[in-house]
């Protein structure tokens, strides 16, 4: 059967930093019949979704992407990252429901086609668990990660606000059941939804150490082995604190960093060269080794 | 009728604009059958009532069409007065000023002249073809019966039968007895609810006027006010309780062991089970949904697959009076009442709804943490925590869980659980002189008597009350940990714990909305019976004979569900107190 296209949005990071993350996403979702197709035009997506009332300025970017989505005919988007995931769904909420600021901003866009919320802006993993289904991911399986311990991480950017939310906003669980049906054994996690602290890196770095404190001491005092996540910022806040704490107390535990698209890869029996892991925080390779699904 | 007239009430409080009034009389009284219509003042005061009286007297009229505020306020003192002018039940239409009301700027109710005019067009049409009385007068079946066997339905059931006339109490559980004697001690006496409550139980199970169907469904109502035919389902105990003495033998040795109702999963029961110690009737029923042998019986029926359950049936051959019985079916009786009590309390919101606070076994409800503290509870009130058994050390109760919250749960305050948690706080301080106890609360709100005095003496015995909601609820290996902010110093809290106690919201019981369907009667928007008034009918419903008590009305303490009770049933002694009453249409059925 031929795989179906779907369009892609990267951002900046997926082509950098989180290059691991992209060429595992694209080469797993071309074995589960889905080719990523990246916009051939697109740029930042802004980053922060600016709440500012009259700072319309900054929501330019994200609706210029939206417009190249749709003027390629597409109604739907596909991400990777968390946060370009909310920036444009905000982006695409803003257009739908505020049609003084959709005026605004179509008018100032005058070398554009107008945008009205035509294209529906999806995170991977909605598309795995509400397009592909869960079963048809099982049946793709061919490495389960046994004996894997995995805590899932959401962030703030997949469930927050409530109306961009991907899962229930409490108590996800979608990152549990994909990587449950990979084989994990995915430890019950409270801080799964707790933010890493964000774009806070730039002018407080102590508390995003402070934070990742938090959240890997007690990902570790459950159990966890690797912290499971989707996004970009979450992964190198939480990096760059664990080497700073390594730094500080070298009993402190490193604990791998993964993209969630990562293991999808390991599990589907992709060449693990094309997952990076040498772009990971917590150096993967070694547990990954121990569990024997790389060698 | 062709002489017809039209009286528009008027007061300070009118919805009506004067000008609207006169609008409204300028277009009516043009109808050709209208002989008289006019603005009077105060109609419900007795000169307004006069007055009316007296020119239905000068005017010959045949019919009048009153609008007035609310007929289920009014209706009866005007059909009085016109009575006494000749003119009864089907020559009055009475039309509600509010009815067509809309809210105004200032939060008002205003009522505009065209719809009010629509409104008195139809009743006067209404008159014109009203030839003959609808109403007739119906015997009243001088027996009650009252749904639900907690403290409302028992002291309803109690004084009506008190009053010299039969009740029959419908109890869907195997006990009469309900919510309260699941609690450790009452606030804010601190009685024990066993002690007040068995008396009662024996009371009315020994009362000659009372008959008990426990284990037992309201199916069908049908009939008039004063004339009601139920069918009542009695569901299949597979015991004969004529034979059982309540020897306890097959309840002792059942070897199928399921979560305790009356424990609310704290304990467990066997499958042949009285409740709770003090259960009335002190004899059991068959849980034919996890019995072995009626698993095995099913398994038989249905033809599965598999490994075939035991037969067991071990309370049959130790049963000393040959008491079990497995061909026993569900029965249906049919029975007449005049009058109806219902009394279906209420539940907890489950806990799922509130997945911030985790889904760990130290996580609880009240109830669950009264059984807990109860004398007569699985430890006899030694606390512990259902994870390990351990004594808690550290004890947070968090008030409003689902209450007051329109977003996520209901808007409602549940009125008991600010005293509750209080009294549970003091309870756990006296049964762990050394633990904490935090109460986390929005307000306190105390409003019962000796209910302040209470809340202050739970502080004065070391319960640490913070202002402030609390986020999130997890655990961390031991311990539970709490994120909440004290509101008052405006600093975060975070509170490491053995066991969280959650004042869940009070919700109505499921079914309510079924029955009430089938009684012809209202429910509001969060499920509980809509009264006939709020304020001045505050025991009956919108079908005449019907009448709620306790908290099915909504949520209420003790006290106030007694005094409802109490309140239902002298409105049922009033009933019965005439022989015949007056019924327009079926009301139900």
């Amino acid at each position: 059967m031929k795989n179906m296209d779907l369009s892609y949005y990267p951002g900046c990071t997926l082509k950098t930093k989180a290059k691991n993350f992209e060429d595992s996403a694209i080469a797993s979702m071309a074995v589960l019949g889905v080719n990523l197709v990246e916009l051939p035009r697109w740029n930042c997506c802004g980053t922060v979704y600016s709440l500012a009332e009259d700072d319309l300025i900054h929501h330019v970017a994200a609706v210029r992407t939206l417009v190249r989505v749709k003027e390629r005919g597409n109604g739907r988007v596909a991400t990777l990252c968390s946060f370009c995931y909310n920036t444009l769904k905000r982006a695409d909420l803003l257009m739908r429901n505020d049609p003084e600021k959709r005026n605004t901003l179509n008018s100032f866009m005058d070398e554009e086609i107008d945008y009205n919320g035509e294209v529906e802006v999806l995170h991977l993993l909605q598309v795995l668990r509400d397009d592909l289904g869960w079963e048809a991911i099982s049946r793709k399986v061919k490495t389960p990660l046994t004996d894997l311990k995995v805590a899932p991480y959401y962030g703030c950017t997949l469930l927050r606000p409530q109306e961009a939310a991907i899962d229930v906003v409490e108590r996800p669980t979608v990152l549990q059941e994909l990587l449950q049906l990979l084989g994990a054994k995915v430890i019950d996690f409270p801080f799964s939804t707790e933010c890493c602290g964000s774009f806070q890196i730039i002018n407080r770095p102590d508390f995003i150490t402070e934070r990742s404190q938090a959240i890997l001491g007690l990902a570790q005092r459950q159990g966890a082995e690797a912290m499971v996540l989707s996004c970009p910022l979450c992964s190198f806040n939480l990096g760059r604190a664990q080497n700073e704490l390594i730094q500080r107390d070298s009993s402190f535990q490193s604990m791998p960093i993964i993209y969630f698209t990562q293991l999808l890869a390991l599990s589907l029996g992709i060449d693990p060269e094309i997952c990076g892991f040498d772009l990971n925080f917590g150096e993967p390779r070694s547990l990954l080794e121990s569990k024997g699904l790389i060698t | 009728m062709n002489r017809i007239g039209v009286f528009i009430c008027h007061c300070s409080l009118s919805p009506l604009p004067p000008a609207a009034s006169k609008q409204v009389v300028g277009n009516i009284g043009s109808h050709p059958s209208v002989v008289y219509a006019a603005i009077h003042q105060e109609m419900c005061l007795d000169p307004g009532l006069e007055q009316i009286t007296r020119v239905v007297e000068q005017h010959h009229l045949d019919a009048v069409v009153l609008t007035t505020c609310s007929p289920s306020v009014h209706a009866g003192t005007f059909r009085q007065s016109m009575s006494s002018a000749g003119l009864v039940d089907h020559q009055v239409e009475i039309v509600d000023l509010k009815a067509k009301g809309t809210r105004n700027t200032t939060g008002d109710i205003e009522t505009s002249a065209e719809g009010l005019i629509d409104l008195i067009n139809a009743s006067v049409d209404r008159l014109r073809r009203n030839d003959f009385s609808r109403t007739t007068e119906s015997p009243v079946i001088k027996r009650a019966l009252v749904i639900g066997g907690g403290v409302a339905g028992l002291q309803s059931a109690l004084d009506i039968a008190e009053g010299g006339y039969e009740v029959v109490v419908v109890e869907k559980t195997p006990s009469i007895g309900g919510h309260m004697l699941q609690y450790s001690e009452v606030f804010p006496t601190l009685d024990c609810p066993q002690c007040i409550m068995t008396p009662k139980m024996v009371e009315v199970s020994q009362h000659p006027a009372i008959t008990l169907l426990t284990y037992a469904e309201v199916q069908q109502v049908r009939g008039v006010p004063g004339n009601f035919e139920v069918d009542i389902l009695q569901k299949a105990r597979k015991v004969d309780h004529h034979k059982c003495t309540g020897c306890g033998t097959c309840w002792q040795k059942c070897p199928e062991k399921v979560s305790s109702e009356f424990d609310v999963g704290v304990t467990t029961r066997t499958a042949i089970y009285i409740p709770f110690p003090q259960a009335v009737p002190s004899k059991p029923v068959i849980d034919t949904e996890h019995c072995r042998y009626t698993r095995y019986l099913q398994f038989l029926e249905e033809k599965g697959e598999g490994k075939k359950p035991p037969q067991c049936r071990i309370c049959e051959k130790l049963c000393p009076t040959e008491a079990i019985d497995w061909d026993q079916q569900p029965e249906i009786l049919t029975e007449k009442f005049g009058a109806i009590v219902l009394a279906t309390g209420f539940e907890l919101m489950p806990l799922e709804q509130v997945p911030e606070y985790s889904e760990d076994p130290d996580v609880i409800n009240g109830i669950q943490f009264e059984r807990i503290l109860a004398p007569g509870g699985p430890t006899s009130g030694v606390v512990f925590r259902p994870s390990d058994g351990k004594t808690p050390r550290e004890v947070a109760f968090i008030s409003c869980v689902g209450s007051r919250d329109p977003e996520r749960g209901v808007p409602y305050c549940s009125r008991v659980c600010c005293m509750y948690l209080a009294k549970q706080a003091m309870l756990y301080k006296h049964a762990v002189p050394d633990g904490e106890a935090y109460v986390f609360y929005i307000d306190t709100r105390s409003t019962g008597k000796g209910y302040e005095e209470f809340i202050q003496r739970a502080i004065e015995e070391g319960v640490m009350y913070l202002r402030g909601k609390v986020s999130r609820v997890f655990r961390d290996g031991e311990k539970l940990i709490i994120w909440g902010v004290d509101t008052l110093s405006g600093h975060r809290v975070e509170v490491a714990c053995d066991l969280v106690v959650l004042g869940m919201a009070i919700v109505p019981t499921p079914g309510i909305k079924d029955l009430a369907e089938k009684l012809g009667i209202l429910t509001d928007e969060a499920g509980f019976i809509t009264e006939s008034h709020p304020k001045l009918r505050p025991v009956e419903t919108l079908v005449p004979g019907i009448y709620v008590a306790g908290t099915a009305q909504g949520p209420k303490d003790i006290p106030d569900s007694v005094a409802q009770a109490s309140g239902a049933a002298a409105k049922v002694l009033t009933l019965f107190s005439k022989n015949k009453i007056l019924v327009e249409e079926p009301a139900v059925g």
